[in-house]
């Protein structure tokens, strides 16, 4: 027996091959519960007025001074008109509500296939999608018009005695969209309850602890609600995982049930959801590579798990790459004439093309960088080619909902789509929205899962020599 | 003052591991331990059963899903008919998605209620949370807590079990 043992011991895979640890330079407990709760409990950083200003007078005064005059006035003062009656409105809320998929598909797909190395980047990523599925929201509740109108969108008895018309994907988003926001805030809310505890029991003044007592609900972490917790935790990220495939799958719907060409495609679906991920990767380059370094947060948020994030982009850039590649066969194999215009327009016809070819630089070549281990290491090329990927990735929005819209079946039903500034102005106020909110979450609340991280860490694991176990137990 | 148990602090979860073993084995039933994260493997020390959690979400989450199928029933067919396309009144995959979505949204409210209602919480007191000391376990100390209302439960027996075992800053934690 001790022989076979010995054998088995040597079958442990080489140096070379070990899994990078998830938290670098061997860091105790008591380290890591100081160095991430330091950044919500210290004085705030310069940098962190400097992004937060701009962020907080988009968010205070261009987007309510934007939303007032467009409510007020009606939509449009959007470039919206027939035939192109999606006009920015929409292109912004499939891009945001694609920058919240990454989030959920980090925080909760990668828990289901036991990640370790997402517990550090797991909470940025739900926050990230919380903020973004917010803005996401807002879009389709002005898009409608008489925004005070907007109930009768939900089934809510009314005077009139009518009822919401369920066949429409349109009535289908308002429920995906909703039940988003609302099961991402709970996963993200539970998720940071013994976190809360965390910065309850570090807390110094008086207003602190009551804040942090208060959301942490009188957590103590027992064995029995820790047990309770983790099923609680196995269950949200399932149905979040769920949500991952439904909600952009459902806005696909909303296209590919119209008989525009460019849209009636049974691609769609997956199409989103592919594309939200990919754009989601985007993003939480963006938001991870200056947080880990202004946040002196190198030991934990380390290259390694940077290089699995851009490897995710590249992954999900393929495959986008493969769908682009299949529409345009589609397009030219189905031999309909309005599908080959359209398709031939995003490439070579005058008004749309520079976004079209964008679209292919972008999505197509930038994302072929992403192979090389060189790129894969460089911070400064990733935070570029995250940025890229979103100007991407919203421009393939602009081209599938305004590119297929402009030149419909009649000629004399041309049009073009040219953005006011309200389309812009809300877009803006919406991107301040966003930082703001991050940059205010990232201050006061528990940007890292501290207790997830510790429970990551040979020094967590009561079956590692350095989480105390004696020698020969492994 | 009336006792709520003993607390012993642990270095290492393979120390608090190696306790909880000893403690059970010494017949104790009331007993619990405290920690910053979830510990490998104590719930087969402490004999925890299946979460009932999963079955919280599962009613909220089922329930939802037929409410849905049910108010989409009574909205498009029956309190107002509604021909769409010549296609029947209801049928299922008209009705499936949001009914669908409603499930993930009862579901996870389930899953976060349940977890509250078995945890007993919110609660705004815990004569643990008064011990100084106690502060550390959401840090990186390991907390065993022996209750009062055990069966073998002595103030000097029960002291002399945890210094035996290798706890340290073992104290009397008093209810109020």
């Amino acid at each position: 027996m001790a022989e076979a043992t010995t054998n088995l011991k040597s079958l442990l895979p080489p140096a070379e091959l070990q899994r990078p640890p998830v938290v670098e330079n061997n860091r105790g407990l008591g380290w890591l519960t100081d160095k991430l709760s330091a950044f919500a409990e210290g004085k705030i950083p310069l940098w962190w007025w400097v992004f937060f200003l701009p962020s907080a007078f988009c968010a205070t005064v261009v987007l309510p001074f934007c939303l007032f005059y467009q409510v007020t006035t009606g939509v449009g003062v959007w470039g919206n008109n027939h035939p192109v009656m999606w006009g920015l409105d929409i292109v912004n809320f499939i891009w945001w509500v694609g920058v919240a998929h990454a989030g959920t598909l980090i925080s909760a797909l990668l828990f289901l296939t036991r990640q370790h190395w997402r517990t550090t980047i797991g909470r940025m990523a739900e926050a990230m999608t919380v903020f973004s599925v917010m803005m996401a929201g807002l879009y389709p509740a002005i898009h409608v018009g008489r925004a005070w109108f907007d109930w009768f969108m939900f089934p809510v008895p009314n005077s009139n005695g009518l009822w919401p018309q369920f066949r429409s994907p349109l009535m289908w988003d308002v429920f995906a969209v909703n039940t988003y926001v609302m099961v991402s805030m709970l996963f993200w809310f539970m998720g940071m309850i013994p976190d809360f505890a965390v910065l309850r029991d570090r807390s110094t003044t008086r207003v602190r602890k009551a804040i942090f007592s208060a959301l942490a609900m009188g957590w103590t972490g027992s064995a029995n609600q820790w047990h309770h917790y983790e099923k609680a935790y196995v269950v949200l990220c399932g149905l979040c995982t769920l949500l991952v495939f439904t909600v952009s799958s459902i806005v696909g719907l909303d296209f590919c049930t119209a008989q525009i060409a460019g849209w009636h495609a049974t691609i769609f679906p997956l199409y989103f959801v592919i594309g939200a991920v990919f754009c989601g990767f985007g993003m939480v380059l963006v938001l991870l590579i200056p947080l880990r370094k202004w946040c002196g947060l190198q030991d934990i948020i380390t290259m390694s798990h940077i290089d699995k994030v851009a490897k995710l982009a590249l992954v999900s850039g393929l495959i986008i790459d493969y769908i682009y590649g299949m529409e345009f066969f589609i397009a030219w194999y189905s031999g309909d004439t309005y599908e080959r215009w359209v398709f031939g327009h995003r490439l070579f016809g005058h008004t749309y093309m520079v976004l079209g070819w964008m679209l292919i630089g972008i999505n197509v070549l930038v994302t072929q960088l992403l192979w090389f281990k060189k790129i894969r290491s460089n911070l400064l090329a990733l935070f570029i080619i995250g940025v890229l990927i979103n100007i991407g990735m919203w421009t393939e929005r602009f081209v599938i909902v305004v590119g297929s819209l402009y030149q419909d079946f009649l000629p004399a039903n041309w049009g073009k789509y040219m953005p006011t500034i309200w389309d812009v102005g809300i877009y803006v106020g919406t991107l301040g929205t966003f930082f703001m909110l991050y940059l205010l979450f990232v201050k006061f609340l528990p940007m890292i899962a501290i207790s997830e991280v510790k429970g990551a860490t040979p020094q967590g694991n009561p079956h590692h020599p350095l989480g105390g176990a004696k020698g020969g137990k492994h | 003052m009336k006792p709520y148990g003993i607390i012993a602090e642990f270095e290492t979860p393979a120390a608090i591991l190696a306790a909880a073993k000893q403690v059970r084995d010494a017949g104790y039933r009331r007993w619990d331990i405290f920690t910053p994260f979830p510990i490998h493997g104590i719930d087969k020390v402490m004999g925890l059963k299946n979460s009932l959690v999963g079955w919280f979400s599962l009613a909220m989450g089922g329930g939802a899903f037929l409410s849905g199928m049910g108010l989409l029933w009574f909205t498009n067919a029956f309190d107002y008919p509604l021909i769409v396309g010549g296609k029947p009144m209801y049928s299922v995959p008209m009705s499936f998605v949001p009914s669908y979505i409603l499930m993930v949204m009862g579901g996870a409210i389930g899953a976060l209620v349940g977890m509250l209602a078995l945890n007993q919480l919110p609660r705004l007191h815990h004569p643990l949370l008064k011990n100084p000391r106690f502060e550390l376990v959401s840090r990186d100390k390991f907390m065993l807590v022996i209750g009062a209302n055990d069966d073998h439960f002595s103030a000097v027996e029960t002291r002399k079990l945890l210094e035996s075992i290798g706890g340290t800053h073992i104290e009397l934690v008093e209810e109020d």
